[in-house]
């Protein structure tokens, strides 16, 4: 209270006291210090203990801010309210925190550990706004804890909050583009999600983000088809927007053959393929050649047959004609206008018809659309040609769209109605819209040769009309029209000769003596008169009216010499003194031109040629000619050009892209099946464990670009198996939901291949086909697991594909009845038998590579009694030994380390690399060529037939600072060899994907490398007493500490050890409780510290504290040591 | 997508503002202000405009300008239906949107744009799932908030934005259970000078106040619904079951919504309640002019037209005008030359006339065109397509709901060329 007198006093009294008056203009006087009082007390406000007050004062602010008032300067009192109790008070800090956080980065940082409070929060909605403010505070420094806050939301157990994560990506976007590998792989697992709530919310991060990326719809593409009709109103403008670019690229276009008809010479030639007689005589034989591929090409093309995709696709979004929201009909149409063959395109019309009576904004949108359609597809709107008829009470730009539709649809059955109505418009009182009309007669007149005669007529009867600009617009018309046929009609051009007197209009006026210039010959009489009236009025004349007098008289001297010499000179004289240098000049270039002097070069020969010349006459054209290259519906349609960040419509291909691409992958798998060997197949399972934990709902940095595709695959397989209506749809969804933690695997496992059972059991497989086919199907696939039920166990993830792809067809089948004959034709091509050995092969493999799986988590007393032992001497050994292992790095590993405790991450599926799968697993051995790179072994296997040549990588795509030292190039990878090879990353302490292409003699695959942060560190030797002092300085900020509780399985200082190293490389450091565990490591690349203890109180009770300098290191480090202790 | 939001008043002044992303500086709206005074009428200032580094995206609505700024490529359309959804929430809430409305209640208008979009994408745009986050005023309320302290803020959470039929709360109960549907046809037609239809259709809309109890599951059917040509329904409405045996089959929102509108098939002839005599005529000489008009029922089908108004927007050059009527009332706005004759019921025995004489401003010419006449009028009771509801069914609950049916024939864009 003192300060704000104090302030009062100084002030002088300048400005009213009391009221906090919003409407103070900052730009008067007294108004700093009037400032000052205000927020001072508001400042108080906030201060005090009372809700009421707290929110009174937030009313106010929000105000201001609502006014756009300046209120940045409360910033650190409004911030201090973050944590209030009152949730008014703190939704209004929100918004104020939002608008402000910017301008004041510091300060922000404040709140941030409230938001991070709440995003653990049990209730979904809380945790949803919590990421929805903490993402739309756009301070850089915090893009980091906003990335780990996305990722982990996109894996949320709520539909809301994964929604919420979607949104926020785009934000996160903004604020940092270098993030958006990680993005791309944020929305690449939320594409793959099937609720209706996200679908929406993360198409649109897909085309904020990666439009680009369209590879990364192909699996999710028949998902969000059948989803689209539930999705909200918004969600679906964006899909349908996007499914069309996407549909653009896919498919064929449907109306292929037709535009090849068109182009060959009609039906004719189609038909007449291989019959000469029957193609046009006009027509040489090259072309007739031509045609002939042409018709031949339709040939092998006929017939053809729409992808049952893009057939899905128009089905499903046709309902959508009859939504309420003028955007999803505009969606719809413009869908169907780029992607439906002709005869379906027409359903969209009578839409667009209706919108045509929403609010006028709306009118004015659609009837651009309309205009640019109804110039390719008239027919589609010629029934509702009277919709289009113009009210007096229509705004001026409706009116002029309407008149441009209207001349659109004009054709010689309708255009005597359509030159009624023109006739009605001509006499508005709305000029400019009069003079629209106009114009659109003479479009009309220059289409329709019928009514040429009737609108000139009626144009030449206009310029007796009072006013100036009908008259003006309807010269300048009647010129166009004209010059396309002058002789006939000497008549109209005395008569306008006659209106020189009048009009005042000088583009009129200009008009008019260049038409007499032009057809002189035509009035050779009253021509030079006219020249006469001009030279008269010269002076007086706008200076396009005096280039034409000087035309003119150019003109008439050259064909009349005798009667206009003298007036011509008279005219040259005057120009040539003009106060305009262009007219100056030109006086000045045809004087030397036409008038024959000694000097006059060799042009004045063809002076009459030059001027006299026969002049094309112009082409009245619509300005909506052409924008149809644009995507309708868009704004660079409607400003017809193009806007930032508009995507292009891409063209039809040539040929289909493979369209299996949107099947889950059985296909390839089958060459697959036959090459792998025991050893990959365990590496495969073991890259697929972070797949299967992803899918259930835990946030997976590590993933790897593909095995997030295998995540969409794997969770269609869910959806698609509850729709088949089966009656193990209940355990199926049970096994959807459980969170699949390591230990469960094979419980789950088994539980799977139950379900397979049964599904097996309900459906009796037809044995009888036996010819590998290209297909995939779902013949294939249930064949293909039907062994699989003779033996009793497996479980992979080959299963989890053909029961998703089957299930997913099942249910196309029983949605599209009309696809029934293809799929059945399907059906009896596909087969397998090949397939069968290998699989029980593979059986033995899995059941063994579970089991073992299974010690490793076990907290069995042996293992975990040595691993942590090995683990810490191995590393020390190495580092003993950094200078000898120079070559030998592939061999260490397996020898040094114990394989059990290095995951292994999935680099390239086999089925996207085409028989070559790649793993990469990080050795945690120091890198010897740099100390400061992480070591990554990477396997190569080939299980391909042919031989893999020269595995390189190369066009590595890093964030700034990190570097990456290549692996030496595999010349040869023989089929069915496995090859290891290590390369170092420096990931400059951050989990960045390292982001590079594998390249092979003939393919080269897009991979991503991302560290989990335990993997950035290497183990230290430290005593306890180090430990306790470096611990010490590491306080406060550096330390977070989270209470947790210790699974039975985990209590115990073993497997506590155990499972501690294996989430990070640190190393043990002696500790004289058996309550306590310390662990200790620096960062690779700088080095910092990271001290990691665990205090173990009774009933598992057990708290882990984490110190480092690094504080993201740190959070992300405590997420996972937490993770793997409480699994 | 949307950036910022403008609310501007027709004389230019900006009074609200709100940004989803980075701030846009108010000076934006300059290149707005600019093509609002070159046009001559609120209406025709164009709804995009493109300038150096920003697309300018707005509307007119109820005598305010919302004005959207957008950076990057975005349909439209999209922000278009958008901006009315904003118009049509304020007026849900607050019962109308005007500038006075939206100046007393800021904070709330802002609070709710902010949940309306997230980072400029739609986010909660169903009028329940908002009203479930903030609580429209009511008097009662506002009276406990002053004295308790509390606010209209709601303590629950949205719970709506998680179900899968987000325009319906959960746990609605009413004593009386009712669904009443208002069958709203108007006609759509341009006469010409002799009287000849030159294009009349009809379009129909079915207004719903629904107030149901728990979660009942609603099919309406119609007797002739192939007389419908051309439908668009609120999302709740099931578009299979219409598709395949013409039934509107939905879970209702609570309260008062739109269900559906309709086009009637353009083949069947539409019968034109009125007729209208008119003779508008300036002298050639002389600053004078002459209007008669006289309207009449015509197909009424035994009902009676009621509230008949003719609106004239009389040429600019007129000075002042002398009519009498012989039945209703005129009033003449001699800024906006705008003249509108109330007449009321049509009787047919005795025809409304108005009459008399027109004064041109002296030497100015005589207009060429002469005005159109806009009609409105209504009929109770009546459908003039011929449409009928033939039942309502009720599923999922146990009670007996009052259930009815009103249908209205009303005069859409319906002018009178002279």
């Amino acid at each position: 209270m003192s300060a704000s007198s104090a302030f009062n006093d100084e002030k002088g009294g300048s400005s009213n006291v009391g009221e906090p008056e919003y409407g103070h203009d900052p730009a008067s006087g007294g108004i700093f210090s009037s400032d000052y009082k205000r927020h001072d007390d508001l400042k108080e406000m906030l201060d005090s203990n009372k809700d009421s007050l707290k929110l009174e004062a937030m009313k106010r602010i929000v105000a201001m801010i609502a006014r756009g008032k300046n209120a940045s300067d409360l910033f650190p009192a409004v911030v201090k309210n973050v944590a209030c109790k009152n949730i008014e008070v703190k939704k209004l800090v929100y918004v104020y925190l939002v608008r402000y956080a910017e301008e004041q980065q510091d300060l922000a940082l404040l709140s941030i550990s409230t938001f991070q409070r709440g995003l653990k929060d049990p209730n979904q909605l809380i945790r949803a706004s919590a990421l929805r403010v903490l993402s739309s505070i756009r301070v850089t420094i915090i893009v980091p804890i906003m990335m780990l806050a996305i990722k982990e939301a996109a894996s949320d157990m709520s539909p809301y909050v994964r929604k919420t994560a979607a949104h926020a990506i785009p934000k996160l976007y903004s604020l940092d583009p270098e993030q958006k590998d990680c993005l791309i792989e944020v929305i690449e697992k939320l594409l793959a999600d099937k609720t209706t709530l996200v679908a929406g919310s993360v198409v649109m991060a897909f085309e904020e983000v990666c439009p680009e990326r369209i590879d990364l719809i192909h699996k999710n593409y028949r998902k969000l088809c059948n989803l689209l009709i539930d999705v909200e109103e918004w969600g679906q403008v964006v899909i349908i927007n996007m499914l069309t670019r996407y549909a653009r690229t896919q498919f064929l276009n449907p109306n292929m053959n037709e535009s090849l008809l068109e182009e060959g010479g009609g039906e004719k030639a189609f038909y007449g393929s291989d019959n000469d007689d029957d193609t046009d005589d006009e027509e040489d034989k090259e072309e007739k050649e031509k045609k002939k591929t042409e018709a031949t090409a339709i040939v092998k093309r006929k017939p053809y047959v729409m992808d049952p995709d893009h057939r899905l696709l128009l089905r499903n979004t046709k309902p959508l004609l009859q939504s309420r929201n003028a955007a999803v009909v505009m969606a719809v149409a413009q869908l169907y206008f780029h992607l439906a063959p002709k005869a379906e395109v027409g359903v969209i019309a009578k839409a667009l018809v209706r919108l045509m009576r929403s609010h006028s904004e709306v009118q004015y949108v659609v009837l651009q659309n309309v205009a640019t359609m109804s110039i390719k597809r008239r027919g589609m709107f010629e029934p509702y040609l009277k919709s289009f008829y113009i009210r007096s009470t229509d705004p001026t730009q409706i009116k002029v769209l309407k008149l441009e539709v209207l001349t659109n649809l004009a054709n010689e059955t309708n255009i005597s109605t359509i030159l009624r109505e023109f006739q009605t418009y001509i006499k508005s009182n709305d000029k400019d819209f009069v003079a629209a009309t106009i114009q659109a007669i003479g479009r009309c007149a220059t289409n329709i040769g019928e009514v040429r005669d009737t609108c000139l007529n009626g144009l030449v009867q206009l310029l007796s009309n009072r006013d100036e600009l009908v008259v003006a617009e309807s010269v300048v018309v009647i010129k166009k029209l004209l010059q396309m046929q002058p002789e006939q009609h000497s008549d109209i051009i005395k008569h306008m000769a006659k209106l020189t007197d009048n009009i005042q209009v000088p583009m009129a006026r200009a008009s008019i003596l260049w038409l007499i210039g032009e057809y002189c010959e035509h009035v050779p009489k009253i021509a030079p008169d006219v020249l006469r009236k001009m030279a008269k009025t010269f002076t007086n004349e706008e200076d396009i009216v005096k280039l034409q007098i000087i035309n003119l008289a150019a003109k008439l001297y050259l064909t009349n010499s005798k009667q206009t010499k003298l007036l011509t000179q008279y005219v040259l004289n005057l120009a040539k003194y003009d106060q305009n240098y262009d007219i100056r000049d030109r006086a000045r270039f045809i004087r030397q031109l036409i008038v024959p002097t000694d000097k006059s070069g060799a042009l004045s020969k063809y002076a009459k040629k030059l001027f006299l010349a026969l002049k094309p006459a112009p082409v009245l054209e619509s300005p909506f000619k052409d924008r149809d290259h644009f995507q309708l519906g868009s704004l660079s349609h409607l400003l017809n050009a193009k806007a930032g960040g508009y995507q292009v419509l891409p063209d039809w291909p040539e040929a289909a892209p493979d369209p299996s691409v949107r099947n889950v992958e059985v296909k390839e798998s089958v060459p697959e099946w036959t090459k792998c060997s025991s050893r990959e197949k365990r590496k495969e399972k073991k890259a697929d464990k972070p797949f299967y934990s992803d899918s259930e709902g835990e946030s997976g940095p590590t993933e790897s670009a593909d095995s997030a595709s295998d995540t969409a695959s794997g969770s269609e397989s869910g959806s698609g198996s509850e729709e088949s209506g089966s009656g193990s749809e209940s355990e199926e969804s049970n096994e959807e939901s459980e969170s699949a933690s390591e230990e469960d695997e094979e419980e789950e496992g088994k539980k799977k291949k139950k379900n397979v059972e049964k599904i097996k059991a309900r459906k009796p497989v037809p044995e009888s086909e036996s010819e590998p086919s290209s297909g995939e199907d779902v013949k294939k696939s249930e064949k293909k697991s039907k062994p699989r039920i003779g033996s009793s166990e497996s479980e992979s993830e080959e299963d989890d594909d053909s029961e998703s792809e089957s299930s997913e067809s099942e249910e196309e089948e029983s949605e599209e009845e009309s696809e029934e004959e293809t799929k059945k034709k399907k059906k009896t091509t596909a087969s397998k038998p090949p397939s069968k050995p290998p699989k029980k092969e593979n059986k033995k493999e899995k059941k063994e590579m579970s089991l073992l799986d299974f010690d490793d988590f076990d907290p069995a007393p042996s293992p975990s009694q040595v691993t942590p032992l090995n683990n810490f001497l191995s590393s020390s050994l190495v580092t003993d030994l950094e200078g000898l292992s120079l070559t030998d790095n592939v061999l260490s590993p397996t020898t040094i380390v114990p394989s059990g405790n290095l995951k292994t991450y999935e680099l390239l599926h086999r089925i996207t690399g085409e028989g070559l799968s790649v793993e990469y697993c990080f050795s945690r051995q120091p890198f010897s060529p740099d100390p400061h790179m992480v070591a990554v072994k990477i396997q190569f296997t080939n299980s391909a037939t042919s031989e893999a040549k020269s595995l390189h990588m190369e066009d590595a795509k890093l964030q700034s600072g990190m570097r990456i030292k290549e692996f030496p190039e595999i010349e040869v990878l023989p089929a069915g060899e496995t090859v290891s090879v290590v390369m170092g990353i420096d990931f400059c302490d951050s989990t960045q994907a390292a982001n590079f292409q594998l390249c092979t003699h003939t393919r080269k695959f897009f991979v991503s490398i991302q560290p989990p942060v335990g993997e950035l560190m290497m183990p230290i030797f430290m005593t306890e007493n180090e430990f306790k002092k470096e611990q010490g300085q590491l306080m406060g900020m550096n330390e977070i500490t989270e209470k947790l509780t210790l699974e039975e399985k985990c209590q115990g200082e073993h497997a506590v050890v155990q499972r501690v190293t294996t989430a990070a490389n640190l190393s043990r450091v002696p500790c004289g409780s058996d309550k306590e565990c310390r662990f200790a490591g620096k960062t690779v690349t700088s080095g910092s510290l990271v001290l990691v203890s665990v205090v173990t109180k009774e009933d598992g009770a057990a708290q882990l504290t984490v110190n480092c300098e690094k504080m993201v290191i740190g959070t992300m480090l405590v997420k996972d040591i937490l993770q793997a202790l409480t699994q | 997508m949307i950036n910022s939001l403008f609310l501007i008043n027709p004389s230019g002044e900006i009074f609200l503002e709100k940004h989803w992303k980075s701030v846009v500086s108010r000076s934006v709206c300059d290149y707005f202000l600019e093509a609002k005074e070159k046009a001559l009428e609120p209406e025709d200032v164009p709804p995009v405009i493109h300038t150096p580094h920003h697309y300018l995206i707005s509307i007119y609505r109820d005598k305010l300008f919302f004005l959207s700024v957008i950076q990057t490529e975005v349909p439209p359309l999209f922000v278009i239906e958008f901006l009315h959804r904003v118009a049509e929430m304020i007026q849900d809430y607050f019962g109308e949107c005007s500038e006075t409305v939206v100046k007393d209640h800021m904070v709330m208008v802002y609070e709710l744009l902010e949940e309306m979009l997230d980072n400029g994408f739609p986010l909660a745009t169903e009028s329940n799932v908002l009203k479930e986050m903030i609580r429209p005023p009511t008097i009662l309320r506002s009276v406990v908030n002053t004295l308790t302290g509390t606010s209209n803020v709601g303590d629950t959470l949205p719970t709506g934005q998680l179900s899968t039929i987000p325009w319906r709360r959960a746990g609605v109960r009413y004593t009386n259970n009712e669904a009443y549907f208002d069958v709203v046809e108007e006609i759509d037609a341009i006469l010409d000078q002799s009287g000849t239809t030159v294009f009349a259709e009809i379009q129909g809309v079915v207004e719903a106040c629904v107030k149901l109890s728990g979660m009942p599951d609603l099919t309406l059917s119609f007797m002739n619904p192939r007389l419908l040509d051309d439908v668009s329904f609120h999302p709740c409405v099931r578009y299979k079951l219409w598709e395949s045996e013409r039934v509107l089959s939905f879970i209702p929102p609570d309260g008062n919504f739109t269900l559906m509108t309709y086009h009637v098939n353009a083949q069947n002839l539409v019968a034109i309640p009125v007729y209208v005599k008119q003779s508008i005529s300036f002298f050639e000489c002389g600053s004078d002019g002459r209007l008669d008009v006289t309207v009449g029922p015509k197909q009424t089908m035994g009902k009676t037209v009621e509230g008949v108004m003719v609106t004239v927007h009389l040429p600019k050059t007129i000075l002042s005008i002398n009519l009498t009527a012989t039945q209703g009332s005129y009033t003449y706005d001699n800024g906006t030359k705008l003249l509108v004759w109330d007449i009321g019921k049509l009787n047919p025995q005795k025809l409304p006339n108005l009459r008399g004489s027109l004064s041109l401003q002296a030497g100015a010419p005589k207009p060429e065109e002469n005005p159109s006449l806009n009609i409105d009028l209504k009929i109770q009771q009546l459908a003039i397509s011929g449409l009928k509801v033939n039942r309502l069914d009720m599923f999922g609950e146990k009670y007996k709901p009052f259930k009815g049916v009103k249908y209205i024939t009303k005069a859409g864009k319906f002018q009178v060329r002279t």
